[in-house]
């Protein structure tokens, strides 16, 4: 793979500049090795687009949602205030993140505690860099694929944002699907309100496994994330159904670095 | 003697209304033992959140099918109610349609009320059939066995009995206005109630008279009933979706409430100046306890959420995990906090307003953390609700009280959780290590 250009918000400091956006990697992003792949190929979108950006490397940390969905308040707001601290040391103004969960506690959650940033979920962004031109995908690769779009519930429900990653991923070329139940009605992947780090309650079934119904009912050759845990969870819903040899889960990010 | 009637009448209205307000006063006294909440923001927004939801029941036409029903149902009753004015007037006063010198507008309502009660009859019955013949699943939950089950069926029955009184009532006025009995006026258009009439035929003046005076009297007495059952039923959130709609969430979704005491005490820890024996600051007080265990913990807005669900389950026909069998569902903790609430009220009734422990809370007595713990936060719950209620804020409440009064929550949790703590990610890497995936 090519070298990715990363640069951290200290280097920025060192030079006396300041980067045109902070990319948040969360901590799924980071060392999740599904996810990892998903940071990888964002940061191929960026460094095609040359998108000035930073991260935090080493001095990001957790933003607490998770705690703080688990009931643990206080882990949260410790958190949050540590990530405001430093976001704030640096100025920081404007980030974007691969993960809707950071997305949403940092639009939502932060600004109170004294951290009031622009935030863009990465489809959001992405889409912004192909309108102005500074990011042009061939969309070969998809072309003629049916690609379903799994909205995360932190997203879509929790924050209305259902049309950027659509509209990004029709660049592909693609045949975009939609599942019965889609956008304000979607149902969740399972992963969310920290299930993501526990087994789930007594049930006759489990979420991501109905969810997976849901994609594999549209017949597609792919199912689009944009979310880490989600893709998690539909590519283990796949494995249950078995169809991992038909169907193949892929961020909007992978998809769009890979047109 | 020819006042007796009217007093009669004024009677059973006074007394009615009298215990309705006592009920009120119970119910307002109920919710008020939540916590205080700001929602004095987003004046402009509320209103046109209640003019949308609620009145225009935009929420409800998700599903066409109840949806088209319950607006037939709704717009029925409020309409039909200007003709109560009317029974009122009529009673107080001993007239006999009193609005009858309306003459071509009179008509027009009337004749409006007995094609609006002909279609309530309808919708009724198709309620009905999707309840008891069709065994919809929502409707068949656990929660919804004894009482809640009769109480759904009970308000169709009477909003069945209801209507066909007053059709009687008016078939009898019209069959009379036939044969020009006295006191009854040609007044008024019949377009249904006119067929009912015709059974009527061959009937005498006197029978006719006692039985149009029983239906309007049963009638009246009927909708008095009604009104008063209100509060023991389901059926509140006629009354109460309004306020609800009002103080329903105008922020988005995702965004969960910080507790502005962990902000203070966060604050203090992390400010390297502080000075660790300074008495803390006024408004800063610890409150008693973390999260919710009892209803008296949750905030006015959420005891207001449970007495006005309606239990139509449509929150939990969302839920993810509810659809997946997990033993949760959002309409059971709404109708578990209510019962639980009501309890409160009425230990405190015995006891001249005192709340007596009774040993019991919402949490294990009602509410069980299994229940809590299978919620994935996701918002179809709030998503799906047509009357702006929120769940899954009682939910985390409760979680918060588990995890931050009890540290009782489950053991992978813990984990998680130990990992921020140590390492700043839910899971046990290295917090240098958080660039590694550029190079890998
Ligand atoms: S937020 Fe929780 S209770 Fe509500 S629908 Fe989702 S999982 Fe169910
Ligand atoms: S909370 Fe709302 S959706 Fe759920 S049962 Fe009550 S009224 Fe219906």
């Amino acid at each position: 793979m090519s070298e990715l250009k990363v640069k951290t918000m200290e280097a920025f400091m060192a030079e006396g500049k300041q980067p045109e956006i902070l990319f948040w990697v969360g901590s799924a992003g980071s060392f999740d090795d599904r996810a990892k792949k998903i940071s990888r190929a964002f940061v191929k979108l960026l460094n095609k687009a040359n998108v000035d950006f930073a991260v935090l490397g080493t001095e990001e940390s957790c933003t607490g949602d998770v705690a703080k969905r688990a009931g643990n308040e206080f882990l949260f707001q410790m958190q949050a205030m540590m990530n405001i601290e430093v976001l704030n040391g640096y100025e920081i103004k404007r980030i974007v993140t691969c993960d809707p969960h950071s997305f949403n506690t940092i639009k939502n959650e932060y600004p109170e505690l004294g951290g009031n940033y622009e935030i863009l979920h990465h489809t959001q962004y992405l889409k912004e860099l192909m309108d102005a031109g500074r990011l042009q995908i061939e969309g070969e690769t998809f072309k003629g694929k049916r690609i379903t779009f799994h909205d995360p519930c932190y997203l879509g429900r929790a924050n209305s944002v259902f049309e950027a990653p659509r509209q990004a991923l029709e660049k592909t070329n693609a045949t975009l699907v939609e599942m019965k139940r889609h956008k304000r009605t979607a149902l969740c992947c399972g992963a969310g309100g920290a299930q993501m780090f526990k087994e789930p309650e007594k049930g006759d079934m489990d979420i991501n496994v109905m969810r997976t119904q849901d994609a594999l009912e549209t017949n597609p050759d792919i199912i689009a994330t944009g979310c880490p845990y989600c893709n998690t969870m539909m590519t283990d819903g796949i494995k249950a159904h078995e169809k991992e040899d038909k169907v193949t889960v892929l961020d909007v990010a992978e998809l769009l670095a890979n047109s | 003697m020819t006042y007796l009637p009217n007093v009669l009448f004024a009677v059973v209205l006074i007394a009615a209304i009298g215990y309705f307000a006592k009920n009120v006063g119970r119910l307002r006294r109920n919710i008020n033992l939540g916590k205080d909440v700001d929602v004095s923001d987003n004046r402009k927004e509320r209103w046109q959140n209640m003019v949308r939801i609620a009145l225009g029941q935009s929420k409800m036409v998700v599903r066409p099918v109840a949806g088209l029903l319950h607006i037939i149902v709704y717009v029925g009753f409020i309409i039909i109610n200007i003709e109560v004015l009317e029974i009122i007037i009529d009673g107080l006063l001993g007239t006999h349609r009193v609005f009858a010198p309306l003459g071509a507008a009179y008509d027009f309502l009337i004749g409006s009320f007995e094609i609006l009660a002909f279609l309530v009859i309808v919708s009724v019955v198709a309620f009905w059939i999707r309840r008891n013949v069709i065994k919809l699943r929502r409707f068949l939950k656990p929660e919804m066995k004894g009482w809640p089950k009769k109480d759904g069926n009970l308000i169709l029955y009477i909003e069945l009995v209801l209507m066909l009184l007053f059709l009687t009532m008016n078939a009898a006025d019209y069959q009379l206005q036939q044969l020009g009995a006295e006191h009854y006026t040609k007044a008024g258009a019949f377009p249904v109630s006119q067929f009912m009439a015709q059974l009527m035929e061959g009937m005498s003046i006197s029978s006719l008279v006692i039985l149009e005076r029983a239906a309007w009297w049963l009638h009246i007495v009927g909708i008095l009933f009604f009104l008063n059952y209100l509060y023991f039923s389901k059926h509140l959130h006629i009354l109460l979706a309004f306020p609800n709609t009002f103080y329903g969430r105008v922020t988005p979704k995702g965004k969960f409430k910080n507790l502005e005491a962990v902000t203070a005490e966060v604050k203090l820890m992390l400010d390297p100046n502080a000075d660790p024996f300074a008495a803390p600051a006024e408004d800063a007080a610890e409150p008693d306890k973390f999260g919710a265990s009892d209803v008296r913990d949750l905030n006015w807005v959420q005891l207001l959420n449970a007495y006005t669900c309606t239990e139509c389950g449509r929150c939990t026909d969302e839920c993810p995990a509810n659809q997946t069998g997990k033993k949760l569902s959002p309409r059971k903790i709404m109708m578990d906090t209510r019962d639980r609430l009501e309890e409160v009220g009425k230990n405190m009734d015995q006891d001249k307003g005192e709340f007596k422990d009774d040993g019991k809370q919402l949490l294990d007595d009602y509410i069980t953390r299994e229940e809590l713990w299978a919620c994935t936060t996701c918002n179809a719950c709030v998503e799906a609700c047509p009357v702006s209620i929120d769940p899954l804020s009682i939910i985390m409440d409760m979680r918060q009280y588990l995890v931050m009064e009890q540290s009782a929550a489950p053991t992978e949790l813990n984990n998680m959780m130990s990992n921020i703590e140590n390492n700043g990610a839910p899971w046990p890497y290295n917090q240098m290590d958080r660039l590694n995936w550029v190079n890998e």
